[in-house]
């Protein structure tokens, strides 16, 4: 099972209402996964580097924490905590030094980005879009997951959507088979997944493609060669937003377009609450066939 | 006419109220608003109603019908009109995976697209589908008639029974044991009825036909009946 969403705005008037329409299209999956819940959304630039981190002890974990990187950065460091996660606000160029500090003490990174901002918990999406406000947060694009735990445990780092590259998400509904042997390839070539779990070796393998030069289209491409296993992958850039299902096609998926928006669910019922949709273009996409859309 | 809004009836409380519907009904026309992609809309009917679903609808819509006449206004998800008995299911616009999956009798319209898997197993079903159908299907197909005047995709028919496929358009690959078949006065007849019935306006002369080359099953001539 598990349930996933996307929504990529075409126009800048729905930018206020991107994190209630993901929030709502992603409640509505609730019961393709109980496990984890998170979103990712592509908010608005503050011209520098924002990273996502998360804490089991935020109080404690985040309590001056701004002023210690800044320090240890010998640059300004804002921070903002929202529950069990916190978005540090850094100048461009810092995160390898960011990367290096939160490491040392114990900090898990949940993704980085100038506009992007990723939010995953154990729980159910309703608990977990009300304790990050995911309803309050606009943007321009954004993908979620609910998760029914296959592959990997039930925690913070299983849960969707990865983050593997700066600005870049992806989120599956399926199960890979080739994850040991492609984590040991992506490991080589210095894109070595950070937890036991198969999707994550799916994210890792699209930045290394996106790293090497490919574009989105192509490393989508790629994964119907070189992964093994069921998948319907939901994939946000920067300016991009990118879907792809294996050739047997088994996981469902459904799309849907007006003048306004691309959206992407699981199931029709993701979308019953968008504007316009009773008159969008709604389609399967095909198996082995992929799709993408940038600005 | 009785119509029921999803938006304040539980799917439960709906299903219940057509599935009581007795063979005498004086209550014959039904209609559903506010389906919103729901899950199990109007399964399990037995009686002579006609049902038109407002919408699109989830998983399963019209499963296991008997007797009723159900019209979907929009697209169905996957699984609609499974295990259909008898009756008629017609979807305005596109189905999704294994639609009309292991019928053994009635009538499914498709008026756009099938997806993957459509009339998978099928015992006894007519499927009509005026676009195309996706990969797989009519896999393991045992009897009854599949007909797609668009395309069909890969694997078309793979391990088939004794049911017969028409297709109009491209066929990209055919299944194991599937071979194209010639097609006699009998099967133009067979093929006239299903479109006329299908609301569909192509020529049977357009159509090709598929079915088993009965190399991968026992096939005995002295079974045919069975079919």
């Amino acid at each position: 099972m598990c349930g996933i969403v996307g929504l990529f705005l075409k126009k800048e008037d729905l930018r206020p209402q991107l994190g209630t329409l993901l929030t709502d299209m992603l409640i509505t999956m609730t019961d393709r996964g109980p496990d984890s819940a998170g979103i990712a959304i592509y908010g608005d630039e503050a011209g520098g580097l924002k990273m996502t981190i998360q804490s089991d002890t935020p109080a404690q974990t985040f309590d001056g924490l701004d002023a210690a990187l800044s320090a240890a950065l010998g640059a300004p460091v804002t921070m903002k905590i929202v529950d069990t996660h916190a978005v540090l606000s850094l100048p461009e160029g810092s995160e390898a030094d960011a990367r290096a500090f939160l490491k040392e003490k114990g900090i898990r990174v949940m993704g980085a980005g100038v506009s992007m901002e990723i939010f995953k918990e154990v729980g159910l999406p309703k608990d977990v879009a009300a304790r990050f406000g995911i309803r309050a947060m606009g943007g321009s694009h954004g993908i979620g997951h609910t998760r029914m735990a296959t592959e990997s445990a039930v925690t913070t780092l299983g849960a969707h959507p990865f983050s593997t590259g700066d600005d870049q998400c992806l989120v599956h509904n399926g199960s890979l088979s080739n994850h040991n042997a492609m984590r040991r390839v992506l490991t080589e070539k210095g894109f070595a997944p950070q937890t036991q779990n198969d999707t994550e070796v799916a994210a890792c393998y699209i930045s290394s493609r996106l790293a090497e030069g490919a574009n989105l289209g192509e490393a989508l491409e790629g994964t119907l060669e070189d992964l093994d296993g069921f998948f319907t992958f939901v994939v946000g850039t920067k300016n991009g937003f990118g879907v792809v299902r294996d050739p047997i096609a088994c996981k469902p998926a459904v799309m849907a377009e007006t003048e306004d928006y691309v959206a992407f669910g699981s199931e029709y019922r993701a979308f019953a609450k968008l504007p316009g949709i009773d008159t969008a273009r709604v389609w399967e996409p095909e198996p082995a066939t992929v799709y993408f859309w940038e600005r | 006419m009785q119509t029921i809004d999803m938006a304040t009836t539980p799917l439960r409380e709906l299903n219940a109220a057509l599935q009581a519907q007795a063979q005498q009904t004086n209550q014959t026309q039904w209609v559903i608003e506010n389906p919103k992609g729901a899950h199990a809309v109007a399964v399990g009917l037995d009686a002579p109603i006609e049902v038109t679903v407002r919408g699109s609808t989830g998983y399963y819509c019209a499963g296991m019908n008997k007797q009723a006449t159900i019209n979907v206004t929009g697209s169905a998800g996957p699984g609609v009109a499974e295990n259909m008995m008898s009756g008629t299911v017609v979807i305005e616009g596109d189905a999704s995976q294994y639609a009309g999956a292991t019928g053994h009798g009635g009538l499914l319209v498709i008026k756009g697209n099938a997806s993957s898997r459509c009339g998978i197993s099928m015992k006894g079903i007519d499927i009509v589908v005026h676009g195309n159908v996706g990969h797989m299907s009519a896999f393991m197909a045992q009897s009854g008639n599949l007909v797609v005047c668009g395309d069909a995709g890969d694997a078309l028919g793979d391990s088939l029974y004794e049911a017969r496929l028409f297709v109009r358009g491209s066929v990209k690959s055919l299944g194991a044991d599937c071979i194209e078949k010639e097609m006699r006065p009998e099967h133009i007849e067979i093929l006239k009825d299903l479109l006329a019935r299908g609301g569909c306006d192509a020529k049977p002369e357009e159509f090709k036909r598929y079915g088993s080359a009965r190399k991968l099953y026992n096939f005995h001539v002295d079974h045919a009946g069975a079919y």
